[in-house]
Parts: C-alpha cells; sequence; structure tokens
C-alpha cells in the first residue's frame, strides 16, 4: 500500500520533470530559431536563397555577404565605434562623480534634485526630439557624430547617476570619515577611496551604456546625415530597400549585433545588473 | 569631509548634469508643448527649416486636427495600433515571462545557460530584431514554411501585408466600450470587496460604479465626444481595429522581451525569503499552492512595475516597427514613429510636436500608478 502511493509519487514527480525539461528545450529552440534563421541566410549564396528553402542549410558557406556588408556599412563601423567609447566613457565618469555627491555628501536641495534626475529615466525622447534638432542646428553640431555623442552623453547621465548612487550608497561612510579626519578633501577622497572601489560598478555602466547606444536608432536616424550614421542606420538602409537581396541584410545583423551580443555572453552578470538598476529603483 | 569648501565643490560637481538635464529634458518638453500650439510647417509663406522661422500660436487646432481631419486618420490608426500593440505585446511577455520564471525555479539543471538563451535577444537592438523578424514573416517563406521541415503543408499568413481587421469598432462607440470597462472594473472591485466584508469600500466602489453609468445615461460623454465629429471616412475600406499586420511585430517584441521579464520576476522572487516558502511546504502547501498563495501575491509590485515598464515600451514604440514593416506601413503605424515622419520627413514640426506630445502625456498619466507603486513599495 505504501509502495504504491510512494511510485505513483515518484511516478508524478519523474512526468513532471520530464515535462519541464521538455518545455525549455522547445522554449530554447523557440529563442534560437531567429538565431539560426540569420546565420543560415547569412552564408548562403544569394543566387541560392529562395524563400521556400530558408530552413535549408547552405550547400556551402558564402563569406562574401560579410565582405560585401562591410564594405556598404562603410564607415559606420567606424562612427558607432567612435560614438560608443566617447559617449560611455563621457556619461560614465560624470555619473560617478554625480553619484558620489549624490550618495555621500548632503547637499543643499538632494532631495529635490534627485529626483529630478531620475525623471529623465522616464521621458519618451520622441518629446524632445524636435527642440533637440533644432538645437543641435543652431549649435552647428546637426549630421554629425560629435552632435550624438554629446546627446547620448547628456540623456545617459540619469541611468549612470543613479547605478553609482546605489553603489556607493553601500561603502560605509565612516570609511570616508576617517579619510576626512585625516584631512582628505572631496577629490582625495573620491580618487583615493570611491573610485578604487567602483570598479565594477563602472563595469556595469559602462556594459550597460555600450549596449544602449550601439543599438540605439531614434537619435541616430533622426541626428545624423550620410557618412555620419552609425551602423543601426546603416542596417535598416540595408534591410529597408525594395528589392532587397536578402544575405546582405542578414550578414549587417550579425555585424551589427555581434558587440553587444559578444559583451552581453562574456559579461551577462554585470548586463542584468544594468538591465535591472533601469527597472527596479532600490 | 564636511569643510565649507569640499561642500561647494560637491554642489559644483553636479551642477552641470544639473543644468544639461534641465534645458534637454525640462526646457525641452516644454518647448514641444510649445511648438504645438503653433502653425510651425503649417504655413507656407514660413518655410519650416528657415533658422528664423516666424511661428504663430493657433491655441489647440492641431490637436483638433489630429482628432477629427480626414486626412490625419493615420494618426488615429496609430492610436488603435498602439493600444492593440500595447495590450498583446504586455500580456504575451508577461505570460511567458512568468511562464520562463517558474519552469527555471525548479532546480533546473543548466539553469545559467537556459538563462542566457532567454535573455539573450535583449542585448540586441530593435532594429537587428525587426531585421530578423522581417526575413522570417515573409509570406512565401520563413516561418510560414518551417512546417514543411517536418513534411507538412506551409502556411499561408501574409503577416506583414495582411488586410484582416479584428475587433473592429468605430469612434462613436467608443464612449460605450469605455464605460462598459469601466464599469466592469469597479463592479469587479466591488465584488472582492464584498467578499472580504469591507462593506465601505465595496458601497464605495459601487457608488462609481453607478455614477460612471450615470454619466453615460446622462448623455455627458455624447456632448464632449460628438461635438469632435471624427469622421468615419468610409469605414468599409479602412476599417478600424486590430490589424492582423501587428500580429508579427508583435511576436517579435515578446520575443525580444520576455526574457527581461523573466529577469525581473527572478529578482522579484530572489528577495522572497526562503523561510517562508519553506514554511508553506511544511504546512503541507502543494507546490501550485506555494505559488498561487505566496510567490504569486508577494511578486506583485514587480509585475506591476513590469506592466508600466512594457507599457512606456509600448507607446514609445519606433525602431522595431520601422525595421519591420517601415515607417509608411499605415496597417502597423504608431504615434512614435508619425514624429519622426511628420517632423523630419514632412517638416510638419507642429503637428509632429502635438503627437509627441499626446505620447507624452500618456507616458505621464502611466508613470503615476508606478511611482505610487515605488513609494508604497519603499514605506
Amino acid at each position: 500500500m505504501n509502495d504504491t502511493h510512494f511510485s505513483g509519487a515518484k511516478f508524478r514527480h519523474y512526468t513532471l520533470r520530464t515535462t519541464l525539461y521538455i518545455l525549455l528545450i522547445v522554449g530554447t529552440f523557440v529563442f534560437l530559431l531567429p538565431i539560426f534563421v540569420v546565420v543560415n541566410t547569412s552564408l548562403k549564396d544569394p543566387a541560392a536563397i529562395n524563400l521556400a528553402t530558408t530552413w535549408r542549410l547552405p550547400a556551402q558557406f558564402h563569406w562574401q555577404s560579410y565582405a560585401e556588408a562591410i564594405e556598404k556599412f562603410g564607415p559606420r563601423i567606424w562612427n558607432s565605434i567612435t560614438l560608443v567609447t566617447n559617449a560611455t566613457l563621457l556619461s560614465a565618469v560624470i555619473g560617478s562623480l554625480n553619484g558620489y555627491v549624490l550618495s555621500k555628501w548632503r547637499i543643499a536641495g538632494e532631495r529635490f534634485l534627485f529626483p529630478l534626475i531620475l525623471l529623465g529615466l522616464f521621458i519618451p525622447y520622441q518629446g524632445i526630439l524636435i527642440p533637440l534638432f533644432e538645437f543641435m542646428r543652431d549649435a552647428r553640431l546637426y549630421g554629425g557624430i560629435p552632435g550624438l555623442i554629446i546627446i547620448h552623453t547628456i540623456y545617459g547621465l540619469p541611468i549612470t547617476t543613479l547605478i553609482f548612487r546605489n553603489f556607493y550608497i553601500e561603502i560605509p561612510d565612516e570609511m570616508l570619515e576617517a579619510a576626512a579626519i585625516d584631512g582628505a578633501g572631496f577629490w582625495d577622497i573620491y580618487t583615493q577611496i570611491v573610485f578604487p572601489l567602483s570598479v565594477s560598478g563602472f563595469v556595469v555602466v559602462i556594459i550597460w551604456q555600450f549596449t544602449q547606444i550601439w543599438n540605439e536608432f531614434l537619435f541616430a536616424v533622426t541626428m545624423t546625415t550620410g557618412a555620419a550614421e552609425p551602423i543601426t542606420v546603416g542596417l535598416a538602409q540595408l534591410a529597408g530597400g525594395e528589392a532587397v537581396q536578402w544575405n546582405l541584410p542578414m550578414a549587417g545583423a550579425v555585424i551589427a549585433a555581434l558587440p553587444p551580443i559578444l559583451v552581453y555572453l562574456i559579461l551577462s552578470r554585470y548586463f542584468i545588473r544594468g538591465l535591472l538598476a533601469g527597472s527596479i529603483k532600490t | 569631509m564636511r569643510n565649507r569648501q569640499d561642500r561647494l565643490t560637491a554642489l559644483l560637481m553636479l551642477m552641470p548634469t544639473f543644468i544639461l538635464l534641465g534645458i534637454f529634458v525640462y526646457f525641452f518638453l516644454g518647448k514641444t508643448i510649445y511648438y504645438s500650439t503653433t502653425d510651425w510647417g503649417e504655413n507656407p509663406s514660413q518655410p519650416a527649416l528657415s533658422e528664423n522661422v516666424i511661428r504663430q500660436n493657433i491655441g489647440l487646432q492641431n490637436y483638433q486636427n489630429l482628432m477629427t481631419d480626414i486626412i490625419q486618420a493615420m494618426f488615429r490608426n496609430s492610436l488603435t495600433n498602439m493600444f492593440f500593440f500595447f495590450v498583446f505585446f504586455v500580456v504575451g511577455s508577461v505570460a511567458v515571462g512568468l511562464l520562463l520564471t517558474i519552469i527555471l525555479d525548479q532546480k533546473i539543471v543548466a539553469e545559467t545557460f537556459f538563462r542566457t538563451i532567454f535573455l539573450s535577444p535583449m542585448a540586441l537592438s530593435f532594429v537587428v530584431t525587426g531585421t530578423i523578424w522581417r526575413w522570417l514573416l515573409q509570406p512565401d517563406g520563413g516561418l510560414n514554411y518551417l512546417p514543411t521541415v517536418f513534411g507538412l503543408e506551409p502556411f499561408h499568413f501574409n503577416w506583414m501585408n495582411s488586410q484582416d481587421v479584428w475587433f473592429q469598432f468605430t469612434w462613436d462607440k467608443v464612449p460605450q466600450y469605455l464605460t462598459f470597462v469601466g464599469f466592469a472594473i469597479l463592479a469587479l472591485l466591488a465584488v472582492r470587496r464584498v467578499l472580504r466584508q469591507d462593506w465601505r469600500s465595496a458601497s464605495f466602489m459601487s457608488a462609481l460604479a453607478g455614477i460612471v453609468i450615470l454619466i453615460f445615461a446622462a448623455g455627458v460623454w455624447d456632448r464632449i465626444w460628438l461635438p469632435l465629429d471624427v469622421p468615419e471616412a468610409e469605414p468599409s475600406i479602412a476599417p478600424k481595429g486590430f490589424n492582423a499586420a501587428l500580429v508579427g511585430v508583435i511576436i517579435a517584441a515578446i520575443w525580444q522581451m520576455s526574457g527581461y521579464v523573466m529577469a525581473i520576476f527572478t529578482a522579484g522572487l530572489r528577495g522572497i525569503p526562503e523561510d517562508l516558502r519553506e514554511a508553506a511546504q511544511v504546512d503541507g502547501c502543494s507546490n501550485l499552492k506555494v505559488y498561487t498563495h505566496i510567490i504569486l501575491p508577494q511578486l506583485r509590485p514587480f509585475v506591476i512595475s513590469t506592466i508600466i515598464i512594457l507599457g512606456h515600451t509600448s507607446l514609445k514604440i519606433f525602431d522595431l516597427v520601422f525595421a519591420m514593416s517601415g515607417p509608411d506601413n499605415a496597417r502597423t503605424v504608431m504615434p512614435g514613429i508619425l514624429v519622426y515622419t511628420k517632423g523630419f520627413r514632412q517638416n510638419s514640426f507642429a503637428q509632429a510636436s502635438a503627437i509627441a506630445t499626446i505620447v507624452l502625456l500618456l507616458v505621464i498619466i502611466t508613470a503615476v500608478p508606478y511611482l505610487y507603486v515605488q513609494l508604497r513599495h519603499h514605506e
């Protein structure tokens, strides 16, 4: 009696576990399916690409599409690299200083300043696009990468400030007080204590800003023109034409996706921390 | 550390950010709202792109045009599209995200591997996602031909170009729908209060429900709504409703964002004390009951935050649709796209500003419950 009951429970247990794993494996296939199709199509000879044979593997690998896509992107890959490097570093450094001030210095109006900075996380960028365009044009910054660097630095400040502030709050105040008693000033404390302790904070912020700016499209398509466009605009053009050769946009999509995907795969722990910082405020 | 000069330095360090955000966020938002009340781009004698263009204030004319003018039907379509996108995208992402969270909570082997896969689309840009799915959803290939791999017949759904429209409605019926939805929600809340024997709020909710019905019965809606005179231009040619062409966009968006939902829910799950679960299990709760009675209620604030975040994604949606079906596709057009086409292609800056202002208003309205939850969660 007891035995049959026990094996019944065991049976139920194993059916449940099997079902869970089947679901997970099906889910994995569904999630990877689009990736498979892109890579598959990008490696096919354009003459062999035919809608009905999407799911067949290429007869032989055809790497030329990548060379062609890189050629079509032209300066746009380099534009994205310049843009991302500068805007990421600038917004990270300024955000770090802001976070330091907001978490460690009881400055007047902090309760008022911090929410005002945070609200910048919520605004839809469509809401500032037209005045921004006007401003950039009048400042003679419209159309190029320097202007886009400024834009991404500024609109990146709310999130970088938030992440660093929450990071620095964990550093015990006593540590800084002790240094202050020894005569350390604002900058000494930052360079000698706070900055050395914030390596992982910088990793989170840099990864987050890097992927966000690399992937961004709205500012890119409205604020840059021609040879100054970043890679996302180049990809949209590659794929947007009327008579599309699908091997090219697919190779382009792989190239455009590669840097953030690599960063994600190597440093996913830090990527998730950035991801959650933007959604759950502590 | 607290000497006066250092405090001044601290304040000075914060000032650039404060001033920059003051200009680039708050001042620009104000400017957009102001431009929405002008004729910038509408007056033929004033070239829109001239640096000393004269803008005349025309009050709320742009908004009225957007709501009533026949040639602005595209905008009203975009609102409808956004509404249906929002509903199905949020429900789909939360459902898939919750399912993944619960499955991966069962002490799964290689849990990290599965998590990495499910979250990976979040590292892609919407433009990449859009490009990929555009190819996948070609009518005579891609997903439609997936069954042929198993020797089955292909599907024939015409994804991005489908002309089907589901849940058709007409604008003059909208007050009825709103009344019905409002009444249903309030009645449901009232019933829940009655079940909890909370008579005071039950009667309050019932009273509110009654007021909603009264407002409708008294014809207040008709007074406000009908003078807007929203044109129903040839409804047989362009029926309003859920455009089937949006289904593909919704699937692509769920594919990209459900891993994100999973990440948020997982973070919430990890915040639930382990002893709470164990105590429930010791008390003889079945696995299912632990979820319905302990875990899901604890996850509630995270669910609400997620809905708001995904709601904001829907309100701002731009790049995904742009890359998937192009900026000019009337069946998938979104307000966020119209700001771009009207402003940066047609130089109708005032109208683009009016649309941007409407998007902004919607964002603010939906951010209020979010901030409420966040603040309450803090206390």
